[in-house]
């Protein structure tokens, strides 16, 4: 069958729509079809904020999360896991720990990780930089152990016990 | 420094030509996204909640004790007109949801030349951001995490150990910055290769946008490269990564240009020639006509077929002609036939004061090319 448009080539549409009550069949190629508007998608399904929403809390095949979360709303802000996932947006910064078990594989899936690298507020991260620290210095630690420099262990010791001090 | 300058003004700083670069990248920008901890997302705000969130901005603002955030005005959308606002956006200063609404807790901080600019409650809290001219993400960056540590002292961000800056949308979490580029690809785009450039680079964690972002369309040849990913990268792996792609592509642009030049001379001749003649001669024309004419236009003036345009001036053409910016001009709304015959106006204001300078296609035989 030859498209009825363009009277060229194969016509691999068909649609059958009702005209003045009566039953029309059309045959177009795939071509005409979309010249004519006959394939209108819902482009708004295909917004970033629902297709976002429709990943949150997905069904995970290698720990099965669970899809609902275990809490009702968000402590902070009150905003519900459901509204989360409609939106594609989340309430506060706090939605972030209350429903931090369901995001992490949404993040994994979004960025193909779920660890930030990268900058450090020194205020607000200000706890993340000593810890960052304190690591860097427990290494130090088992060095000056390993290569039997005690003086100088004891005063990273002491420096360790300083920061952790700060942290509390 | 006032906002109306800046608003009355064509000009920003993205416009200018950077000496040395090549024009097929045309602007570079950075964009930091930031919470304020605890607080209600923009999304999730009202009046009241919205207020005090741009009480503590403002202040934060007065507050900080650096000559970058003294040099910077702070507006506030319900002091603008709806036309003012999309003014901003067309200079790529708010976005087309920012600038929607005159809610009085939204609004913008921005310096002087429109470099540097924190859209304030937006998708997110604050969204900085740094806007040059040319290939510079690395500047943008620096420009714009300075800023950002200079709001940080006053304000207490949410940031998480794990998840690093904490956004409404969990595809901005982590660094929470976005870089883009926007390039101008015509002999890409004539040789039909865009969609197949682009296709791959979907598969290398960057995406294509159009001249005004999310959902815009591509016109005048004109297109937005940025990163998708923002977790789990840091801010430099980003930036470098991105400019590395788009150092690529303009390097594609050349090759494909020089091809065009060698196979083609008489039809690019033809084509920008032609572009000159409709733009300075039309009495009607409609943004979209303006734009992919003045990409012929500066194809024509990179290729150095047509002397004395500068891409300054092409640049400031873009943002000129757009609806806001010549209703502004003109002092009043205008109706979509009269910004068309007004856009035909404006163009050739412009274009005829270099022609009095005689702009000639330097064509590949002809020695007097004044007859264009």
């Amino acid at each position: 069958m030859i498209c009825e448009e363009c009277k060229k080539k194969n016509a691999t549409v068909h649609f059958t729509h009702m005209v003045n009550g009566k039953m029309v069949e059309t045959h177009l190629c795939e071509e005409c079809a979309v010249k004519k508007g006959m394939y209108i998608l819902d482009l708004s399904q295909f917004s970033i904020p629902n297709l976002l929403g429709s990943i949150f809390g997905m069904q995970h095949p290698v720990n099965n999360m669970p899809t609902m979360a275990e809490i009702d709303s968000c402590p902070n802000c009150g905003m519900k896991f459901m509204e989360i996932r409609k939106t594609g947006k989340l309430g506060c910064s706090e939605c972030y720990h209350a429903y931090e078990k369901e995001l992490e594989p949404t993040l994994r899936r979004i960025h193909g990780n779920s660890q930030h690298q990268g900058k450090i507020p020194s205020r607000s991260g200000g706890k993340v930089l000593i810890k960052k620290k304190i690591d860097t210095l427990k290494q130090q630690l088992q060095e000056a152990v390993a290569s039997e420099k005690y003086e100088i262990a004891a005063e990273i010791r002491d420096s360790i016990k300083a920061l952790e001090k700060g942290l509390q | 420094m006032n906002v109306t300058d800046l608003i009355n003004s064509n000009y920003v700083r993205w416009m200018d030509s950077t000496p040395g670069g090549d024009d097929i990248v045309i602007s570079s920008r950075v964009r930091l996204a930031r919470n304020l901890q605890s607080i209600p997302f923009p999304h999730r705000m009202n009046q009241q909640s919205g207020e005090a969130c741009m009480e503590t901005i403002k202040e934060a603002w007065q507050q900080g004790k650096d000559t970058r955030l003294e040099q910077m005005a702070l507006v506030r959308f319900d002091q603008l007109s709806s036309l003012e606002r999309e003014i901003l956006v067309e200079k790529h200063l708010s976005s087309p949801e920012h600038a929607a609404s005159s809610r009085s807790y939204q609004g913008i901080l921005v310096n002087e030349d429109g470099s540097l600019c924190t859209m304030i409650n937006e998708e997110d809290h604050l969204r900085i951001q740094c806007l040059l001219p040319g290939l510079q993400l690395a500047n943008c960056y620096e420009q714009a995490q300075e800023l950002d540590d200079h709001c940080e002292k006053q304000l207490d961000y949410a940031f998480d150990e794990r998840m690093g800056y904490l956004t409404a949308c969990p595809t901005n979490v982590g660094t929470g910055l976005r870089a883009s580029v926007m390039l101008h690809l015509p002999a890409l785009q004539i040789t039909g290769q865009t969609q197949h450039v682009f296709q791959n680079i979907g598969q290398l964690g960057l995406t294509v946008r159009g001249i005004y972002g999310e959902g815009s369309e591509v016109i005048g040849n004109l297109f937005q490269l940025s990163n998708q990913i923002t977790l789990g990268q840091t801010e430099e792996e980003i930036c470098n990564y991105l400019q590395t792609i788009a150092e690529q592509i303009v390097e594609q642009e050349k090759i494909l240009r020089q091809k065009l030049l060698e196979d083609m001379r008489y039809q690019l001749e033809d084509r920008v020639g032609r572009a000159f003649g409709i733009l300075t001669n039309a009495r009607i024309i409609t943004s979209n006509e303006a734009l992919s004419l003045l990409s012929d236009l500066r194809l024509g003036v990179d290729l150095g077929l047509i002397q004395v345009i500068t891409p300054f001036i092409l640049n400031e053409m873009i943002v000129a002609i757009r609806p806001a910016h010549l209703q502004r001009k003109s002092g009043q709304e205008m109706d979509p036939i009269h910004r068309d015959l007004r856009r035909a106006e404006v163009i050739q204001e412009k274009l005829m004061k270099i022609q009095n300078h005689l702009p000639t296609i330097e064509s590949g035989t002809k020695e007097d090319g004044q007859d264009v």
